[in-house]
């Protein structure tokens, strides 16, 4: 670079040598310093995502095909054996990554429209909205949510659709406490004030102006209540009144295989069938866990103190 | 008026207690109200005749206003009556339900045992594993037992379970797989027979409360006061139990109380595992059943526990804040 003297400034200097990164050189830099456990992690997810939409293709049979021997063991056919009623466990488990993450994601993106939603406007508003919708929250909260969601179900009926209403309202309460907690901290700020002045809506200033301020913990809490809300789910299928068959699932899988575990002695594989579905589920927690704790760190700024 | 600031404190929590049990109950009791309107006929079958169904309701008392229903609902639950179960009954009128307490009071008693017993193993594990975890901070031992609980913390309780009557019950049959205990079970049989189902509960919190106590621990051992403890020559054990510990009481006294009161949870899923009779198992049942007075008491029995521990573990928090205790 030939410098002119008369025209010199240290930013054109910076300027020249500055390369402008764009969002995958940035992304590419971030997973190459990430530990193993947060790629480990992003694998597992990737494997689950594509299982769960290429679902088809990759089961041998369909979710709900019946064969005649009920209880096969594992062989070349059938790779985990058959269920109680003769349905493959290998397909069925695929089709698990499909029904039970999909409804899990689909009540965990519900869950943060209506937390977030709501949050954004109590922390903006600040007024009687505010005050009805904490005090809601926290007797919401005092509640076990296994327990309230229990109750919920046996007055609406076990529906997947009732399923995902319950659980994403009694989960948007946390979203909630969140986003406002989080959203406060940046109403105050000048350019929120600017926006006000002149004279942008409510929708405006919670999408264009605080939305993007706060996105990092919503971001890792999206991680995290995805994992509460899937192991939930779970909970309620694996107790019969979660998702109903024949849909194949990984919490009802459990259940209705769980006898198998009592042959174990005798045939190692049949005792590990009921697991196979229980492991499905907690391999893609532990692997969410792994994720959300390398980007809290990441976008935290914090180091380990030794 | 001239109160201590501490018992003005604990008041208040008592009357925010108090404010939301009755908006849980409110809640609760509002379950019957939210069944659609030919819920009668469902109950009591097709044949039911017309008659039945109305003398149903007004047995129910649908015939009253919705604020009579609830303070005679109350009234009931405080006294012990929580009405009597939908299932037993038919359309020809005959009546063989039972009342709720009568179903509820027997497996309370065991959940209560299931619970205390797990608290009884859990508690003493998870401080031992909080406090040495915090002394040999960073060690291998300190990792492998943090990755540990990380991973349990991952887990569907009922993976948990499974694994273990995998282990335990099928494979190296030492306890039995199915917890089926009742009144005549002696105590040392009974412990034996909830050993699984206990264990299961103990894997699951003990992650929790050893994670929370380490990290009060953790906390304290940066302020200043534990610095001049090391700089006037405190080993490491003594700055930790005689200096950081006192003071670490209260939120370890909070997640022990939080951590029981997830327990009243847990033990839904793990009774149901384990067939063990207790109020989880009667509510799932119930609620498959759509029984709604018996999904109401047990409800409300959980959710009052789990209140009423909440309030505890604020209170301790508050008797044992020394700051709150010694006002200016």
């Amino acid at each position: 670079m030939t410098q002119n003297p008369d025209t010199y400034s240290a930013a054109g200097e910076v300027g020249a040598v500055l390369e402008k990164r764009t969002f995958w050189t940035r992304l590419k830099l971030d997973l190459k310093k990430s530990p193993w456990s947060a790629r480990f992690g992003m694998v597992i997810i990737f494997i689950y995502a594509m299982l769960a939409i290429f679902a088809p293709v990759f089961a041998p049979y369909g979710e709900a095909q019946v064969f005649p021997t009920p209880y096969a063991p594992w062989s070349s056919e059938f790779i985990f054996g058959t269920d109680q009623i003769g349905r493959d466990i290998f397909s069925r488990l695929i089709y698990g990554a499909r029904n039970t993450v999909g409804i899990a994601v689909a009540t965990t993106f519900l869950a943060f429209l209506i937390g977030g939603a709501l949050g954004l406007i109590a922390a903006i508003n600040r007024s009687y909205i505010d005050q009805a919708l904490s005090r809601l929250v926290d007797v919401f909260m005092a509640i076990p949510s296994l327990i309230f969601a229990l109750v919920l179900l046996s007055i609406f009926g076990s529906t997947v659709l009732n399923l995902i209403i319950i659980i994403a309202v009694l989960d948007s309460t946390r979203v909630f406490r969140l986003t406002r907690a989080v959203a406060i901290n940046v109403v105050v700020m000048d350019y929120v004030e600017a926006a006000r002045l002149r004279g942008e809506g409510l929708g405006w200033i919670m999408r264009k102006e605080i939305l993007p301020n706060i996105m990092p913990p919503l971001i890792a809490e999206f991680g995290l209540r995805f994992c509460f809300v899937f192991l939930s789910i779970a909970a309620l299928s694996f107790l019969g009144v979660g998702i109903q068959p024949p849909t194949a699932d990984w919490g009802s899988m459990v259940r209705e295989n769980a006898s198998l575990i009592q042959f174990a002695q005798y045939d190692l594989k049949a005792g590990l069938t009921p697991l196979l579905p229980a492991a499905a589920i907690a391999l893609l927690t532990v692997a969410v866990n792994f994720v959300v704790d390398w980007f809290l760190h990441k976008t935290s700024g914090l180091r380990d103190e030794q | 008026m001239n109160v201590h600031p501490v018992t003005k404190t604990i008041l208040e929590r008592l009357g925010l207690g108090l404010a939301t049990l009755f908006v849980v109950s409110i809640i609760i009791f509002s379950a019957i109200e939210m069944l659609p309107g030919d819920f009668g006929q469902a109950i009591l079958g097709q044949a039911a005749t017309q008659e039945t169904v109305a003398a149903f309701r007004r047995e129910l008392g649908l015939d009253q206003p919705a604020y009579l229903r609830y303070l005679q609902w109350v009234g009931g639950a405080l006294q012990g009556d929580l009405g009597t179960s939908f299932s037993g009954r038919n359309a020809s009128g005959i009546d063989r339900s039972r009342a709720v307490v009568d179903l509820i009071a027997p497996r309370l008693w065991n959940t209560l045992f299931l619970a205390g017993l797990t608290a009884v193993i859990a508690v003493p594990i998870a401080l031992a594993l909080g406090v040495s975890t915090a002394l040999f901070r960073n060690s291998v031992y300190d990792r492998t037992v943090n990755t540990a609980t990380l991973t349990t913390i991952s887990f569907p309780e009922f993976f948990v379970a499974y694994i273990l009557i995998l282990l335990l019950a099928s494979l190296y049959p030492v306890f039995p797989s199915l917890a089926n205990v009742d009144d005549s079970t002696p105590l040392a049989e009974r412990a034996f027979r909830t050993a699984l189902p206990a264990l299961t509960l103990t894997l699951v919190i003990v992650a929790h409360m050893m994670r929370m106590t380490r990290a009060a621990i953790i906390n304290l051992l940066a302020s200043p006061y534990i610095q001049m403890a090391r700089l006037s020559g405190a080993s490491q054990t003594e700055v930790i139990i005689k200096h950081a510990l006192p003071n670490a009481w209260a939120p370890i006294a909070t997640v022990i109380a939080f951590n029981l009161a997830y327990l009243v949870v847990g033990v839904v899923v793990v009774e149901v595992v384990f067939v063990y009779p207790g109020v989880g198992q009667l509510m799932v049942d119930a609620v498959t059943s759509r029984d709604i007075p018996v999904v109401q008491g047990c409800a409300l029995i959980f959710a009052i526990t789990y209140i009423l521990l909440n309030l505890i573990a604020d209170i301790i928090g508050i008797i044992t804040n020394p700051r709150l205790l010694h006002p200016k």
